[in-house]
């Protein structure tokens, strides 16, 4: 039996093997599962991208990209079968949309030479050029994001926090840990105090951490969440009549299909969001070259929605770092080395994004050797359930770096003397 | 013809008494082991490592473990993935704070650590049995998997709760950390299951093994001939999560790299290793290597297929894969109630008649 499957897994895998020369970018999605309902914009958008670059462009200078789509089921196991089953066709870039599998690919990217873009995910202190070679988190992290929220509700309170509680409400896995670090030390800075409340893997119970929520009447709950999470605690948040304008969504945690299963009652509920949403003039070309010549990524109904829109976003940054990488190294037939040079050296003006179709779709930041994270700002939107759409309320906010820089350092750090890393870029 | 008792004779008592008393049989393992060390090394790449021979290795010292538990003393455990669980942490924590020392020994020690903390949610089996015990072991799996989320020391305080497991080598080669090849970590998996299996099996075939298997037959009847019920209860939590233990260091420190607990080691996890057991053929060693590659090989021979052959969409592939395993579990349990190992034994029975059956 087993010596049957292994030939026969060997026999379907060798068949599966095609060769090309086109610039290879590998979507490790997932359409199925309780984190489907983000995987699915997410993925399509990503890989309508590089459709309309090969229907409008004839690909990034000159050569086809080619998207493999791998399914992942957001479970690292998976993650890591899909990660070796591409990397031998000349991948370029990954993006997993996943913190977990980000944690298991750094060091193997690392090892092999490929560069990993977490688009405001993954491990925060890979904003750290200087130690992290390979990985990238522009244009936002997770401590931003955290740092973003909170001076959101600072400018809300007329500067001063003190004496206000805001609860956390996290997805218990490494994504939802990452803030809790960055809100301690904000809670120090700014005098409020910080509870925190899990939510286990998937998070469609949630009926004890409302309840204490209840309880406990935080002035403002601010929520990590992934997946199903989102939707259960929106409807939660509305059962115990909690105000939804008191309730802060980080940027998973602020999508389309998050609100509306609250219906009328998720009315008001914030999220941050590290790119504008809107009527982009790109979706006009994607339609055209992409959606109604047949090639449209899944069912095609996502066009515009939030994660779909970051999704493009994503590859939109990865194409803009394959043209930087062509014109450094002179050549279209770019490597994952020469794409990694392309990643630290991509500079986002809004003239650019202007050019693109896509203005004011991010921040402008520039990529260099030692700061792999971007310039860290993010909007905050407000879900308006009579019209359907996320408004936004603010331009893009900084978030304080003065925080956030040392944490970042000494997470790198801890992680580089673990892995006996030198430090680059000196 | 080749496969029969005739004419393979016995001379001593250690002959008469070894696993394997068909000559045919004996070969055919000598073939199989020279096939795993001599020429699988030289030709495995990382995706065949990774997708499909290093976790189908470390499944199935899961499988053999939970085997001797529920298979070969009759107590069913649903704790798997928390003691799995026991061995990553223990075995992160042993190599982060004794770096020099090897990692063979780290994983040796995240097995006895497990063994002492299967023995610790062992005791309640002297006293319950059956589905009241598989609740008390449920209950292992929750508070395991929450007190590795909940107690930052057992993550060294990492912003994230994720463990990672550094570079160690064995005689200079790297077997964890990133820079390991596909033959180093096969070959580190594929010993400690050749020995792990190894043990497993003769203590199945000796004193303590048949202590557990009366206890699994007629517990009562068991004591009245004299079987000790604690020590073969507790003996057998303590093998079972040795074995479940080191399966779950290799799983972190070689196979993954870097581990959330909650989604590496959560309730699916024991129920997949318990699916294994019961697909391969309860009271079996080669019945959990056979579950374990059932159910580890046939999900990526799906997908290679339906994505990479047929080039059907992801999502649809992983959906008909999850209804296919699944039907065949069920066809496999409705034609053969045992398992594999059962279909392997009447395919025994089959050859040696074969070819005069009458």
């Amino acid at each position: 039996m087993k010596k049957t499957l292994a030939t026969l897994a060997l026999g379907a895998a060798m068949a599966a093997g095609p060769a090309a020369a086109d610039l290879v970018f590998p979507d490790l999605s997932y359409r199925t599962g309780p984190y489907a309902a983000g995987g699915i914009p997410f993925s399509d958008g990503y890989q309508d991208y590089f459709a309309l670059v090969n229907a409008r462009d004839g690909g990034i200078g000159g050569v086809p990209a080619k998207v493999i789509e791998c399914e992942t089921g957001y479970n690292t196991e998976k993650g890591v079968e899909c990660y070796e089953a591409t990397k031998g066709e000349g991948a370029l870039i990954y993006q997993p949309l996943s913190t977990g599998i980000t944690y298991q690919l750094i060091p193997k990217v690392t090892a092999d030479g490929i560069p990993l873009h977490t688009l405001g995910y993954g491990r925060t202190s890979a904003a750290n050029g200087k130690v992290f070679s390979n990985v990238f988190n522009y244009p936002a992290n997770y401590w931003d994001g955290a740092s973003v929220a909170i001076n959101y509700l600072l400018s809300e309170n007329g500067g001063s926090l003190d004496g206000k509680t805001i609860t956390l409400l996290y997805h218990n896995s490494a994504y939802g840990k990452e803030p809790i670090r960055t809100l301690e030390e904000l809670s120090k800075k700014h005098g409020f105090t910080l509870t925190t409340i899990a939510v286990d893997h998937p998070g469609q119970e949630q009926k004890s951490q409302w309840l204490q929520i209840r309880r406990e009447r935080p002035d403002y709950v601010v929520m990590w969440g992934w997946g199903v999470m989102n939707q259960v605690a929106i409807q939660e948040a509305a059962n115990i009549r909690f105000p939804m304008e008191n309730f802060i969504g980080n940027w998973w945690a602020g999508a389309e299909h998050d609100v509306t299963p609250a219906g009328e009652a998720a009315n008001g509920y914030k999220a941050l969001n590290m790119n504008r949403i809107g009527d982009l003039p790109v979706f006009a070309d994607i339609k055209q070259y992409v959606h109604d010549a047949g090639n449209a990524a899944g069912d095609g109904s996502n066009v515009g929605s939030v994660l779909y829109t970051r999704g493009m976003y994503a590859a939109m940054l990865a194409v803009e770092a394959a043209k930087t990488a062509q014109e450094i190294h002179g050549t279209p037939d770019i490597t994952a080395a020469m794409m990694r040079d392309g990643m630290e050296a991509l500079e986002m003006t809004d003239a650019k994004m202007e050019a693109l179709g896509v203005p004011g779709i991010g921040p402008e930041f520039n990529v260099d050797c030692a700061n792999h994270g971007g310039s860290g700002m993010a909007i905050v939107q407000q879900w308006d359930a009579s019209a359907q759409t996320w408004t936004p309320l603010t331009d893009y906010l900084e978030s304080d770096a003065e925080v956030i820089d040392p944490l970042v350092l000494e997470d790198s750090a801890a992680f580089a003397a673990e892995n006996n890393i030198a430090e680059r870029c000196n | 013809m080749f496969y029969r008792e005739a004419g393979d004779f016995k001379t001593s008592y250690v002959d008469d008494g070894q696993t394997f008393p068909i000559k045919f049989d004996r070969m055919r393992y000598y073939v199989v082991l020279a096939v795993a060390f001599g020429v699988v090394p030289f030709v495995i790449n990382d995706y065949w490592a990774s997708a499909v021979f290093v976790p189908f290795l470390i499944y199935a010292i899961a499988a053999i473990g939970l085997n001797i538990l529920t298979g070969y003393c009759g107590q069913v455990s649903l704790g798997t993935g928390g003691f799995m669980a026991v061995g990553a942490y223990a075995c992160y924590k042993l190599m982060t704070g004794f770096p020099d020392i090897n990692i063979v020994f780290h994983v040796l020690g995240a097995g006895f650590v497990t063994a002492g903390v299967g023995v610790l949610f062992g005791l309640p089996s002297l006293r319950i049995k059956g589905f009241y015990l598989a609740v008390a072991t449920l209950a292992a799996q929750f508070f395991l998997v929450w007190l590795f989320n909940k107690v930052p020391w057992f993550y060294n305080y990492s912003a994230s709760g994720q463990i990672n497991a550094p570079e160690r080598t064995v005689f200079n080669v790297p077997v964890t950390g990133p820079n390991t090849d596909a033959w180093a970590k096969y070959m580190m998996c594929l010993v400690f299951l050749v020995v792990l299996a190894w043990v497993a099996r003769n203590l199945t075939r000796g004193t303590i093994g048949r202590s557990w298997m009366a206890i699994r037959d007629m517990d009562i009847a068991a004591e009245i001939i004299g079987v000790n019920p604690l020590k073969a209860k507790l003996t057998a939590f303590a093998v079972s999560s040795f074995f479940v233990g080191i399966a779950g260091a290799l799983f972190f420190s070689v196979y993954l790299g870097a581990v959330e607990v909650g989604e590496a080691f959560g309730i699916n996890k024991s129920f997949l290793i318990l699916f294994m057991i019961i697909i391969g053929g309860l009271g079996s060693i080669f019945g959990s290597l056979a579950g374990a590659a059932f159910l580890v090989l046939l999900p990526v021979l799906l997908k290679n297929l339906l994505v990479g052959t047929l080039g059907w969409p992801t999502d649809l592939a992983a959906h008909l894969e999850l209804m296919i395993v699944g039907g065949l579990i069920i066809v496999f349990l409705i034609a053969e109630p045992h398992g594999l190992a059962q279909l392997w034994r009447i395919a025994k029975e089959k050859l040696r008649l074969w070819p005069f059956p009458h």
